[in-house]
This record gives C-alpha cells, structure tokens and sequence, in this order.
C-alpha cells in the first residue's frame, strides 16, 4: 500500500504556512477571506499569489478585518462555496463571535491557525492560548506537529467538515513561527488524488432563489436549546467521520492518523503530554531519558476538539504519573484545558493516576529537550511527594 | 440578470411582496414597509440582513415571513457577509452550481451608521457587487431607543434623553451619504416612504448598478415607536422630514450630485418636531439654543447639498 501511495505524491520542501496555502489550492477551494497577521501571513500572501497568478480558480477577498474575514467566508459558506480562512492571536480573538455563528449555521469553514499568544503584552510569538481560546466554540480543533501533519489535516479537515453527518467547521493549528516559518520536506499528494478524494462541495446550506430558505433565524426558548442539541450531536457524529476520513487518507497517503500520537508508552510509567511542535522536542527528551533507564512515555495531542474521549481512556490508565505540558494559561482555574480534560476523563475510574500541570512557553519562550528531561525530573518528584496540587510554571524568572 | 426599468405607476409591480404577512413588527412600522418594497422592487434576491428590528421580527423559529432567500449572521457583519455571497455565487454561477441572483445587505441605522460601518467601508473600497439599503429610524429602536449615529440633534432617546439640563442627544446626525460616496462608488443615494416610486427605482437603479460595484441606499423609515407619534402618522412623518429640509432628498450617480425633491418653500421644522413626543421638548423655550442649532444645521446642510450639485462631478 505504502509503495502504491507514494507513486501519487511528490516530496517537497516548504514552511508549515506554504503547506497550508498548498493544501488549500489543491483543495480547490472557491472562496478565501483573510486579513494579514503576524505569523499567518504567508498563508494568504501565497494563496494571494496563487489565484492572482491563475494557478487557482478561487475568489480571495482582502478584506479589512479578521472579523469581517470570518463574516465573509460565512458568507460565501451559506451560498455553497468551499472556504478557507486563515488567522493568528488577535485576529482569532477578532472573530470570536463570528466562530460561534460559523458552527451554529452549520457550515463546513476550514481556518489556519498559526497559534501566537495573545496581548497584553503584546507578543507575536507562539503558544496556544489563542487556540485554547476558542475550546467551547463549536470547532472540531486539530493541531499538527509539523508541516507534514498541517498539510494533511488541512486536506482532511475539508472531508471531515463537509460531511453531512458532521457539518461543522474546522480548525487546524500549529505553531507560529516554530512550524510556520520553518521550511522542512514533506510528501504531498498529487493534485488529481486529492482532487478525487475531495471532490467539489456538494452539502450543507445553499442560497438557492428556487428554494428560498432563511438561514440565522431566530430561535427562542422554545427552539434555542435544540438547535444547540443538534450542534452537539454533530460533534459526536464527527467522531467516527473523522476516523473513516483518517482511515481512507492512510489509503491514498501511507500515512496513519489517530487523536493521539504515542511515543514509547507501551512500558511507561510516567507520561509527558503535550501539543503542537513541543511533541516531537518531547520525543527527542524521552529518547535521552530511555537512554538513562527512566520507563517515560509521550503523548502528543492531534485531535483536540471533540476531545478523544475514548482514546484517553484507554491510553492513560496504565500511567502512574501524568505530566501535563501547557502552552497556555488560566487564571483562575485549577490546571490548564488540557490536564482538566484529561483529569475529567480518567475520574472516577482512574483517579489512582497522579497528575501534574506545566505552564511553560508562553509567548515565544523557548522549550528545549533539556527542558522536557527538567519537568519530568521535576514534575515526578513533585507527584511522589504528593506536591502536584498546583498549576507549576516552567522556564520562569519569578 | 437583466435591468430593471424604472416603474411609473404602482400596478407595475407585483401584487405579492415576498415579505408575508404574520411577522411582528409593529403596526405602523417605517422599516417594515422598506422591507416589503425591496421584495416588490425586486423580482429575485438575496437579502442580507443585520441584527435588528426587521430581522427579529421576520424570522422568529419555525418561521419565515420571507419568501426569497434570506440571511442574517450578526449585526456588524452584513456587508462582510454579502461580499462572501457575492463572491461564492459568482464562483458557483460559472460552473453552474448556483444561480446568479442579486445581493441585497439591509441593516438599520445602529448597524449602518455605527457598529457596520468598518465592514460596510471594506465592501465598498473593494467594489464588491451588492446593494446596501440603511433603513434608518434615527435610533437604536430594537434594544429600546437609544441613540445612534443617526440620531438627530435634539432627538430624546434612553440614552440621550430631554433631561433637565441637556435637551436630548447634542450632536447632529452623521453624513453617512458623504462617507459612502468618498468611496467613489458607481451609485448612492438617499429616499423615504413618502415618495414611494422615486424610492422604487432607487432600489431598482441600485440593483442593476450592483452589477458594476456597490450601490448604497440610504432610507429614512419613521418609527412610531421610537419617535413615539400615533402608527397612522408614519408616511406625514417622512413627508415631513423631507418639506422640512431635514431629509434631503438626492442620488449620487457617475460621481454627481442630483437633488431629486427640490424643496422651494420648506415647512418650519417646529411643525414636525412638535408631534412626536421625541423631539417637542424642543419647542419649550429653555431648549431654544438646541433648537436654533437644529435650524442652522438644516439650513446649512440644505445649501451644502445645492453647492455640490453645481460644483459637478465632485463624488
């Protein structure tokens, strides 16, 4: 299979915006809608180039806001069209309420995220809170690793919201700087293979004068509630569209997917979990740690939203420690998004398991493997001293 | 799509609007009668419609009163949103995916003049090929009468009321036509209820300009309840917003401008501000200043509009 799959693609070498603007063009997208930001950019300036030079049939609308960017593939969404749209930080906060009418209308949106933090102070490099800060939108969320995985799940992400069990619009993110501006190969499908996997859309809302609908009504307390049923369930339904969808990629691609990347868990005793590109600094940290003899494990988050509930269940259970790496903040709150999904999902069952939460990178700070062997060093003597009842900050002067 | 002619007599237009009977808003209600015109103006369109009275009122689940296609996303949003259709349906109409139809954004004044204008702004420096109609009752009317950018000076509102000490909002109402038109867009003007087929083929011209950039309407739509005068007066009231000078009638075409209703012998504006209840504090003597800077500004406007309309091409 894999031999067969390879002879369909080709191996290039881009930065993680390029293989998002490629992935794009050769979703044939009709309509794109963006507004430049700070580590994004190069995703729209590349699409720009692409439709501007006929390389691609699509409109692309420059317009002046990220609100209006979001309201604009709404827009051409509702009429029929494939959209994509591509923010950063301030830009995804711009749209916020626009996020939520995106997945409450129902519309197969897919969005790039190259995640930076978010101001005050202003900061334009990555961590995730602006991803994490649109957790309850209504949004399947990806993250991917590198260019490689951003490419793929960018391709997917159209199959996934398309499909008229699911609906819904999709984001996928990585991160700014680190995985956006770094260029490194990967293997990209050719474009009849991602041009039959795709087709054109066919589904979802249309604005048809012969069939004149109203869509964006407005619901009371009599109707409100069941429209929101109906968006939760299609979260639901995308679980097993998503594994179908991941499954058939693997066919046309050699290339696996699943909600969670495992690296050396199988004997592990204690885990390090963690998103985006801090997953493969990870892998390289355990590496040296098996070296010294330590029974450490990784597990990278690919599939965020909806939270791979089963797939935790049966992943971390055999874990003494969990050592939850957070690039992102909540003030306030016990631990981080990550670690209170994690938590909630092995309680009660698990709650034997012993769990700890990192905050760490944010705004840029750079995280090395020496960093990762720190926190696990830190973090399992903290948890064997039953010291873990409190968010831990890492890579800090305080 | 081919062009709309202008119509002369009202039995040239359909006898069915595609706004039904059944919504809710209110008897008497200015912006309701705009909306029932653009269906009639208009044989086949998308309305895009931002939040606000119309669109609460029209569409309450499980129904529709619009018989054509009909969309609503937020309230600051729907020149973005028109763009997207816009775009997607010229795409999909190529490949014979989806029918070409015109795009119709309706916003009231809170949306337009206010929190919409950015989005409005975009869509207009991009030329995008869709028609914006400002339905305009001077307030923000569906969160209960407070002021907006429309409002005009003296005007009571919740949040500008005849106080004791200031006598409603302080600031004259926003030049939105100015604004638009310094986009240098191929068609804007303004219109109201009372001359209904100069407001016709206003809509109509718009719709077969949209088809080389935006055109933009802006319609003065009185609301009983805001304005609070009795539901029967709404046509007198935009009758007499126009012989007052208050609203000036003219269209912006090809970048001059026409006066379209010259008004020789303007009614004193006390006529009109003395019936309804949002603006006859200004005839009590303590609110004279106000008053008195209300007619100075009438006359001004009035004359600036005659001055651009001989100055030629200047839009």
């Amino acid at each position: 299979m894999m031999t067969k799959a390879l002879s369909r693609q080709h191996r290039i070498a881009l930065t993680g915006n390029d293989a998002v603007a490629y992935a794009v063009k050769q979703a044939r997208v009709d309509v794109i809608s963006a507004y430049p930001i700070t580590p994004q950019t190069f995703v729209v300036e590349t699409l720009s180039r692409y439709v501007y030079d006929g390389e691609l049939d699509a409109k692309f609308i420059a317009v002046e806001s990220e609100h209006s960017a979001m309201s604009a593939v709404i827009g051409a969404a509702l009429a029929g069209a494939r959209t994509f749209t591509a923010t950063s930080s301030q830009g995804l906060a711009y749209m916020w309420e626009a996020l939520y009418a995106a997945s409450g209308l129902r519309l197969p949106i897919v969005m790039a995220l190259a995640a930076r933090a978010l101001s005050a102070p202003i900061n334009i490099h990555n961590d995730h809170s602006d991803f994490f800060g649109m957790r309850d939108s209504g949004w399947i969320m990806f993250n991917g690793e590198e260019a490689q995985e951003t490419y793929d799940l960018t391709i997917m992400a159209y199959k996934i919201a398309e499909d008229p069990r699911v609906l819904l619009p999709v984001v996928v993110s990585y991160d700014g700087f680190i995985v956006s501006h770094a260029i490194s190969d990967f293997y990209a499908l050719n474009d009849d293979v991602v041009a039959e996997f795709l087709g054109k859309r066919t589904t979802g809302p249309k604005i048809d004068p012969d069939n004149p609908r109203s869509f964006g009504v407005l619901a009371l307390q009599d109707s409100y509630f069941e429209f929101k049923r109906q968006q939760y369930e299609a979260m639901e339904n995308s679980r097993q569209v998503i594994r179908e969808v991941f499954e058939k990629y693997a066919e046309i691609s050699g290339r696996e997917y699943k909600p969670l990347k495992e690296y050396m868990t199988e004997d592990a005793e204690t885990c390090i979990v963690a998103m985006g590109s801090t997953v493969g600094t990870a892998r390289q940290a355990v590496k040296t740690l098996r070296e010294k003899g330590e029974k450490v494990g990784v597990i990278g988050i690919l599939q965020y939203r909806p939270w791979p509930t089963k797939e935790v269940e049966q992943a971390f259970p055999r874990f003494k420690r969990i050592i939850v790496m957070e690039k992102t903040m909540s003030p306030g709150a016990r631990a981080g998004p990550m670690y209170e999904d994690i938590a909630s999902t092995l309680y009660p069952k698990h709650s034997e398991v012993k769990m700890i939460d990192y905050t760490y990178g944010l705004g840029g700070r750079d995280i090395s493997p020496q960093g990762i062997i720190d926190i696990y060093r830190l973090g399992k003597e903290l948890i064997d001293k039953d010291k873990n009842d409190r968010v831990q900050f890492y890579g800090v002067r305080e | 799509m081919s062009k709309l002619e202008p119509i002369g007599k009202i039995s040239d237009l359909p006898e069915e609007s595609k706004l039904r009977p059944g919504h809710r808003l209110c008897a008497g209600c200015g912006p309701a009668i705009v909306a029932k015109i653009i269906t009639l103006a208009v044989p086949e369109a998308v309305i895009v419609n931002a939040t606000g009275c119309v669109e609460v009122s029209t569409t309450i689940y499980p129904y529709s009163a619009w018989k054509t296609p009909w969309v609503h996303v937020l309230f600051q949003n729907n020149a973005a949103v028109a763009s997207g259709i816009v775009a997607a349906l010229e795409k999909l109409s190529a490949e014979g995916r989806a029918k070409k139809i015109p795009v119709i954004a309706l916003g009231g004044d809170g949306a337009t003049f206010d929190i919409g204008l950015g989005a409005i702004s975009g869509a207009l420096e991009r030329l995008d090929k869709f028609v914006y109609i400002c339905y305009d009752n001077e307030a923000y009317m569906n969160t209960g009468i407070q002021r907006s950018g429309a409002t005009i000076l003296g005007g009571a509102t919740t949040t500008s009321p005849a106080g004791k000490v200031i006598p409603g909002k302080q600031e004259n109402k926003k030049d939105l036509i100015s604004i638009v038109a310094s986009h240098h867009i191929p068609y804007a003007a303004t219109a109201t209820l009372w001359l209904w087929r100069d407001m016709i083929n206003k809509i109509r011209k718009a719709v077969n300009y949209s088809e080389q950039g935006p055109a933009f309407l802006h319609v003065l739509a009185p609301c009983q309840f805001g304005w609070r005068y009795e539901p029967h007066l709404t046509i007198k009231m935009s009758k007499m917003a126009v012989e007052t000078r208050l609203f000036p009638i003219y269209e912006i075409e090809d970048g001059q401008l026409k006066i379209n209703f010259r008004v020789t012998k303007p009614t004193p504006v006390e006529e009109y501000l003395k019936i309804q209840r949002r603006t006859r504090h200004l005839l009590e003597p303590k609110n004279a200043e106000t008053l008195q800077r209300l007619k100075e500004w009438i006359e001004w406007n009035w004359q600036r509009l005659e001055n651009l309309e001989k100055a030629g091409k200047v839009f």
